[in-house]
């Protein structure tokens, strides 16, 4: 804390203004809803945003989320018309007020032509290691006008003619979605689902979202079941920005058939579910194809629950294979890696308390806010040793 | 018995402590080439990152490996022999970055030489090394010592941030030839002793715990606490 406030002090005067796409789902709500008003408290003058979009922009925004993913989309000059007609409204309409402009992810990116004698951070969410060339170029024009950008992990960096960070996102421990839950409530979030304890609960907490692949840790867990009986919980909400949720929802029921150890739960935004979840599960994983950082698993790791997780964006920085938890490339390699935990429940627990241990001493809010706070700092020196 | 007079510091030693942002350049590398290529050329607060980010993010564990670049090798080329090499490399020898950067690139040059097959080998997509570099910003902060008696309890409680500010940084980055606190001791309290036995101290093999556990026994036993 007294890290966090030497900070503080040095911010005095600056005003923070964050702007992202959507006040609520998903990662970067999720963070700013706590980051803002902590900052707050620590007295930096921080503000948070919102632009406006509909329906056609945020179908536009997905389009150009999952190209960036390196996904083949179709994108033509309608959709980028559609992108600057709705960036243009926000550009006349949202008003800059910030020294400091925080812009989070690509909806908000063109926000940027507001640019006068202030700062201006891009912070990029996403896994964008191989992004499609035509969407990247049409953003790197904006985000050369940056005076930072920020990224989740070091594959994600760019060749870029600005500065770049890297500051992978936290959990709040205290958070309803991580704080400690007694048994009762645990048991009574199972209960409302019709979920019973009496086998080994293998679970993923996702957006119902293909890059998250809720299909494929289906076919994962047959595989476990052969040998295991296990039950599977697929769960996860929606997000105000993402429209293919409901059909990627979908296409999960479809392949979990009539199953009844498999349970696909769409849920509220309730984060006291999520941690019930968590808590009740024996191995927790997640298969993502493409990852921006992966919030989930830093949760579950929290929480000391063993993690099987892809080799994918941030996790690889969350989990260090063989000793915090297991990494997989393959839905075989998942299987097998949930089946040794199943069965070595000395080695599960084991790698759940490193887990727990590397997460408190990297991935906790503190962290993240110190950071931020650097971040901000960093704009206004250039050297590599700064003294304050 | 008369208690033991403590003596006064010439000059106080204020503790400062460092936080740290990184920044990514942008650079690779997928083979051992590649990375001996960019280790010449990458800026030294990018050697400074890479040799001492382990001692930071794995407080907890004992001994972790001192480098990346000697978990990289082994990890993503498999080549465990030039890993082990790089792991050894005893840090606390080197004053300054130009000396352990030209130890670094040695140690791969002669291994490169004697081990052809080294050569052609690549890491897999994404699992290339990416340079990073340490952006350090110093604060002091409002702790004091004028004796060592003072100076053991603020080295009880100040954060870890500032025991490595002090005894890594300070030393390698700042080019100060030794680590702060022996610095102090040996200069302003006339103590070589208890310099020269911290200073001796290897913190590389310690965790910054470990460290400030041992650091304050050694000044306790010297203050005969």
């Amino acid at each position: 804390m007294d890290d966090l406030r030497l900070l503080a002090q040095r911010l005095e005067g600056k005003t923070v203004q964050h702007i992202n796409s959507t006040a609520m789902g998903g990662g970067v709500a999720e963070i700013l809803n706590r980051m803002v008003p902590l900052l707050k408290e620590l007295g930096v003058n921080t503000a948070w945003d919102v632009i406006k979009g509909g329906a056609q922009f945020f179908e536009v925004t997905k389009k150009f989320h999952n190209a960036l993913h390196g996904k083949k989309e179709e994108i033509g000059k309608d959709d980028y018309e559609i992108f600057m007609e709705t960036s243009r409204k926000n550009i006349e309409e949202l008003n800059i007020y910030g020294d400091i402009v925080f812009i989070h992810d690509p909806q908000p990116i063109a926000m940027v032509e507001k640019k006068h004698d202030n700062k201006w951070i891009w912070r990029c969410h996403i896994d964008v290691s191989a992004p499609d060339k035509a969407v990247w170029k049409f953003l790197y024009d904006f985000i050369i006008k940056y005076d930072s950008s920020v990224f989740s992990a070091p594959s994600f960096s760019r060749e870029l003619p600005i500065r770049q960070f890297l500051i992978s996102p936290s959990i709040d421990p205290l958070s309803d979605k991580n704080k400690e839950l007694p048994p009762d409530v645990v048991d009574g979030v199972l209960e409302k689902y019709g979920i019973v304890q009496d086998k080994p609960i293998v679970t993923q907490i996702s957006r119902f979202d293909r890059l998250k692949d809720p299909v494929g840790v289906i076919e994962m867990y047959k595989k476990v079941k052969k040998y295991i009986d296990c039950q599977l919980i697929l769960a996860g909400g929606g997000a105000t920005d993402d429209p293919e949720g409901v059909k990627v929802l979908e296409e999960t029921k479809e392949r979990a058939g009539k199953d009844p150890d498999i349970h696909i739960l769409l849920l509220p935004q309730n984060d006291i579910e999520v941690n019930a979840l968590q808590r009740a599960s024996t191995v927790i994983v997640q298969k993502s194809i493409k990852e921006g950082f992966g919030l989930t698993v830093s949760e579950a790791l929290w929480k000391a629950k063993p993690v099987v997780a892809s080799y994918a964006g941030g996790i690889p920085l969350q989990v260090t294979h063989k000793y915090s938890g297991l990494l997989c490339r393959s839905i075989d390699g998942g299987a097998f890696a949930v089946k040794q935990l199943l069965n070595s429940p000395a080695y599960a627990e084991k790698l759940g308390r490193n887990g727990h241990e590397h997460i408190k001493n990297n991935f906790l809010l503190t962290r993240h806010l110190k950071n931020y706070m650097l971040l901000f700092l960093s704009l206004y020196h250039s050297e590599d040793m700064i003294y304050l | 018995m008369a208690e033991k007079e403590i003596k006064k510091a010439i000059q106080p030693f204020r503790f400062y402590t460092r936080l740290h942002l990184s920044e990514l350049t942008g650079l690779r590398a997928a083979s051992l080439a590649e990375l001996l290529e960019r280790i010449r050329e990458v800026p030294e607060a990018c050697i400074y990152h890479h040799t001492h980010r382990f001692l930071q993010q794995h407080l907890y564990l004992s001994p972790e490996p001192p480098n990346d670049f000697a978990y990289w090798v082994s990890e993503a080329l498999g080549e465990d022999d030039l890993g082990e090499m790089l792991a050894s490399i005893d840090t606390i020898q080197f004053s300054n970055i130009a000396d352990l950067r030209e130890k670094i690139v040695s140690t791969i040059e002669d291994y490169l030489q004697e081990s052809k097959s080294a050569v052609g080998r690549s890491a897999r997509h994404g699992e290339e090394f990416y340079f990073i570099k340490s952006i350090s910003f110093v604060f002091p902060l409002q702790h004091v010592a004028n004796d060592l008696a003072e100076f053991v309890g603020i080295l009880e409680a100040i954060s870890a941030d500032s025991i490595y500010f002090h005894m890594f940084e300070a030393r390698l980055r700042l080019k100060r030839g030794t680590n702060d606190f022996s610095y102090w001791i040996e200069t302003s309290l006339g103590d070589k002793k208890l310099a020269d036995d911290i200073a001796k101290l290897d913190p590389y093999t310690h965790t910054i715990e470990d460290l400030r556990n041992k650091l304050v026994r050694m000044v306790k036993k010297r203050c005969g606490a």
